[in-house]
């Protein structure tokens, strides 16, 4: 509808455009023009209006277009979000008007149809409330015929034609079902013929067969019974009746059902500020949050949520970023950090420079994100998927088939058993069952696992982290906080400390290594300020060289030394007794002759055991992966409990270690921060991004965990395991049901047990086919991820 | 008894004829734009012919309130989108090689075919 009104508006201003040039003159008339069927409303409120513009391809447009629109009757203020080619103008004023302003200005525009998530969601839930209330007024229609004449046949009368009085009776009552089926089963009926038309079939057609056969059948009997023979002058007008109320029921019960597996998503988007306040002309002002413009500045003060994404200009304070990332603790912000859209504001008042805005803020990437993911099927669904396409015609052809063996072999009156077995097996068969096993799980698995912050790209990634028998973790930055420091400096003979700390931090500063910027720290720390190098170069995976003054410097590993032909046999003890204490040494040569061994150590984070011993309990084979020097390695992998380990790889040798262990034979997670890993969080069958925080560089990574802990990991994959659970009950359930429920609907119990479904059973059995698989997939909103 | 077999035969082979040997015809698009309507069971129309190596742009407009029609997923292209009740929602088909591609809802109720060539 939002797209016709658009359409509507161009085509109006189309008609505008080809009577005008784009001179001044002219512009005015085509405005003011336009504005006279609002003139007319003199009380017409100021307005906002949001439209999108095409053909701004630079900077500068933004002042044209927004002097543009303000030289238009009526407008108070027009603002131009280049980012997202989107104006907002407030003031009494048509659309009509402002677009073409801004075509005149030489660009094209419409108006902003998209709504916010929020929006969409509110405009979601009144739509499913609505259908809701429609198919609980179906269900009581239906029953009120349904249920009265169900009690009669079982308890009351024979549901047979005999006499004159009762072909009229059940006449009327065939018409009063005739109602029934057009009031509350139209909808079965349109879609059946619809499908039908389109050489395809679906629920629909099923329920429209059997129905329209029981009553179709019910009609003869009573127009005709004298065509029959006597046993066979029964009626089915409760069946049609009550089926249509009963599935009518498991809909609703279904619709209500649903609305539950999105609770996740609408948490997330509940997270969303609806209004900023941006300090515009040193004045604070509270606008929708579509409004901000990138770098706007916004003051939030304690307990308030951050709007949009941005930098710390002004202020400091703790942000609570566990909705997003888990991390119950408070995150410290001051000058120059990064906040987030949707966390909250604890202690102190701050102002920030808006950074991203709409739908490019992290919030909003992790609300497309899980949507998307929340939409895709893992390939455990495809079988379902493919028996889907031949359902339906497979189950119209053994109904068939069940009719013809029952008026071949069945028993007097052949006629009726054919009917009832044809028209249950018709009622009894559930695609929906088939269909909605594998989505409804991965929905509520999805959105279980966004709320731990762990973002999982799509259901593939969900179905393969369950089946992960190995995880390689990066060290640095993994299992560690990848924040290393300082902690021995052993100088060689002759040595001062602070000229070597200092040549040390002019040699690192050009770096970017986390060991480099922890000398550079170190020397800043101790108020040693380091000094400009030359020739500045670094050897990929063992360190880095310079000159300063007329020194040349190398620092770096022990490969780099021995490569180089330094002597480091006095230091080679203090330096595997270093490493044996999970520090890692690096030596600095000057003129080509050792000069002293600094030590530099990274915390391990405090839950990276308590996180690992849980994988390990949970049958996961836990392998470190380390650049660093074997002793170290070892160091480490024994303080967090991991007996294998990779130590010394090369940043372009990991996906190598990857392949080795998949060559084994292992489904193997590679889990790192994704900054030179890439390539073998790739290659991994999972790979897991660790430690984004909520800057999501997800692209590279199948799980991003936006919280450091190691528990995001061992969370992922307890909720992709518990999803993976639930599609297999599910579809477990939905096969068993279809492939015991027809064969019994046909018959195959009658000659052993003399046991023939009522279509009224086959078809509440149907009706709640469905609500099981829905209802199933959501006990997965109550699992728990932190007990396992 | 033969006739009644006979007919139910005949019955057996249509159901076979009309869902799965039988090829309907497809709709191209016109002007790099078509609309697909969501209503009542089906998408309308169900079979799109779109062009080979180009970005193409399908308007979906779902007016079924069934839940069931509000997710469209093309599983092939990994495309999925949530259809808004009496939305307009534009599905953008990237440039792709000639080929044959389902889409439908979730629970294949709905289901059309994208032919690329």
């Amino acid at each position: 509808m939002s797209e016709a009104k658009n359409d509507e508006s161009a085509s109006k201003h189309s008609c505008c455009k080809s009577k005008n040039v784009a001179t001044n003159d002219l512009a005015k008339d085509i405005t003011s023009g336009a504005q006279d069927s609002i003139d007319d409303n003199s009380n017409l409120a100021q307005q906002e209006h949001h439209l999108t513009v095409e053909g701004a391809s630079c900077a500068s447009c933004v002042s044209k277009i927004e002097k543009a629109l303000r030289g238009v009757d009526g407008v108070q203020n027009a603002e131009m979000n280049f980012a997202q080619r989107s104006v907002m103008v407030t003031g009494n004023v048509s659309d009509a008007s402002l677009i073409t302003a801004i075509e005149i200005a030489g660009y094209n525009a419409k108006i902003d149809a998209s709504e916010s998530d929020e929006e969409a969601l509110d405009e979601k839930e009144k739509s499913d409330w609505q259908y809701y209330r429609k198919l609980m007024r179906d269900m009581t229609i239906a029953l009120l015929l349904g249920v009265p004449l169900m009690i009669y046949g079982l308890f009351i009368g024979e549901m047979t034609v005999n006499t004159t009085g009762e072909r009229l009776v059940w006449f009327t009552i065939g018409l009063a079902t005739l109602g029934v089926m057009y009031f509350s089963g139209k909808h079965f009926y349109v879609g059946a013929w619809n499908s039908l038309k389109n050489h395809s079939a679906n629920m629909d057609t099923l329920i429209a067969l059997g129905t329209g056969t029981a009553w179709v059948y019910s009609m003869v009997v009573v127009a005709v019974p004298d065509l029959l023979p006597q046993m066979a002058r029964h009626v089915y007008f409760e069946a049609t009746a009550m089926i249509i109320g009963l599935i009518n029921l498991g809909l609703a019960l279904e619709v209500k059902a649903r609305g539950k597996t999105s609770d996740a998503i609408k948490r997330l988007i509940g997270l969303q500020a609806k209004t900023a306040r941006v300090i515009r002309d040193d004045k604070d002002i509270d606008i929708p949050i579509k409004n901000v413009l990138l770098n706007d500045l916004i003051r939030v003060r304690p307990g308030e949520k951050i709007s949009v994404d941005g930098t710390v200009v002004e202020g400091h304070t703790a942000v609570d970023e566990s909705m997003l990332t888990g991390e119950p603790m408070p995150v410290e912000k001051g000058n120059g950090d990064k906040v987030v859209a949707g966390t909250i504001n604890k202690s102190g008042s701050i102002v920030f420079k808006a950074t991203r805005v709409g739908k490019d803020t992290a919030l909003a990437q992790i609300i497309n994100m899980v949507k998307r993911a929340q939409n895709s099927k893992p390939p455990i669904g495809r079988l379902a998927d493919a028996i889907s396409a031949y359902f339906v015609p497979v189950i119209m052809i053994i109904a068939v088939i069940s009719a013809l063996a029952w008026l071949n072999f069945g028993p007097s009156p052949a006629l009726v058993f054919a009917i009832v077995s044809a028209t249950t097996v018709l009622i009894i068969a559930c695609p929906c069952a088939l269909g909605l096993a594998t989505p409804m799980s991965v929905m509520v698995g999805v959105g279980k696992a966004a709320e731990a912050g762990v973002l999982i790209r799509n259901g593939e990634a969900l179905q393969t982290a369950s089946k992960i028998t190995t995880m390689i973790l990066d060290k640095t930055g993994t299992i560690t906080e990848g924040v290393p420091k300082v902690t021995d400096v052993l100088l060689a003979d002759g040595q001062d400390r602070d000229h070597i700390l200092m040549l040390a931090a002019s040699i690192e500063a050009g770096s970017e290594h986390p060991l480099a910027m922890a000398i550079v720290e170190s020397a800043k720390e101790q108020g040693v300020a380091p000094q400009k190098v030359s020739g500045f170069t670094s050897i990929a995976g063992k360190g880095v060289e310079a000159s300063l003054d007329d020194s040349t410097l190398l620092f770096g590993n022990e490969k780099l030394m021995k490569d180089r032909g330094i002597n480091i046999d006095g230091f080679l003890d203090k330096a595997q007794a270093l490493a044996a204490e999970a520090k890692t040494p690096m030596y600095f040569a000057v003129n080509k002759a050792l000069a002293a061994i600094i030590a530099v150590a990274d915390p391990i984070k405090t839950d990276s055991i308590d996180a690992i011993a849980r994988l390990q309990k949970n049958g996961i084979r836990i392998v470190m992966l380390t650049g660093d020097n074997r002793l170290t390695a070892k160091a480490i992998a024994d303080k967090v409990g991991i007996s294998e380990f990779f130590a010394e790889v090369m940043p372009e040798e990991k996906a190598d270690k990857v392949a080795q262990l998949q060559e084994e034979g292992e489904v193997v997670g590679m889990t790192g921060d994704g900054i030179n890993d890439a390539p073998a969080l790739a290659l991994a069958n999972v790979g897991f991004a660790i430690g984004t925080g909520t800057d999501v560089a997800i692209e590279s990574a199948d799980i991003t965990l936006m919280r450091g802990s190691l528990h995001g990991l061992a969370d992922a994959i307890a909720v992709s395991k518990a999803t993976l659970t639930n599609i297999k009950q599910n579809l477990f359930g939905a096969f068993i049901y279809n492939v015991a429920g027809v064969p019994i609907a046909a018959g195959v119990l009658y000659p052993f047990f003399g046991l023939l479904l009522n279509p009224v059973i086959a078809g509440a059995a149907m009706a709640f086919s469905s609500l099981t698989v829905v209802t199933n997939a959501n006990r997965l909103r109550f699992f728990k991820a932190k007990d396992h | 008894m033969l006739w009644i077999n006979v007919a139910g035969v005949v019955l057996i082979a249509i159901i076979v004829w009309w869902f799965w040997l039988y090829k309907s015809s497809d709709v191209a698009m016109q002007n790099g734009a078509i609309e697909v309507l969501v209503k009542d069971g089906v998408y309308k129309p169900s079979k799109i012919k779109i062009p080979a190596n180009e970005e193409s742009t399908i308007t979906f407009l779902r007016s079924d309130a069934s839940t069931c029609a509000e997710t469209l997923q093309i599983p092939d292209l990994d495309i999925n989108a949530t259809l808004g009740l009496n939305k307009k929602v534009k599905v953008t088909i990237p440039a792709s090689k000639p080929g044959r591609h389902a889409f439908h809802c979730q629970m294949k109720m709905y289901v059309g075919e994208l032919i690329i060539e």
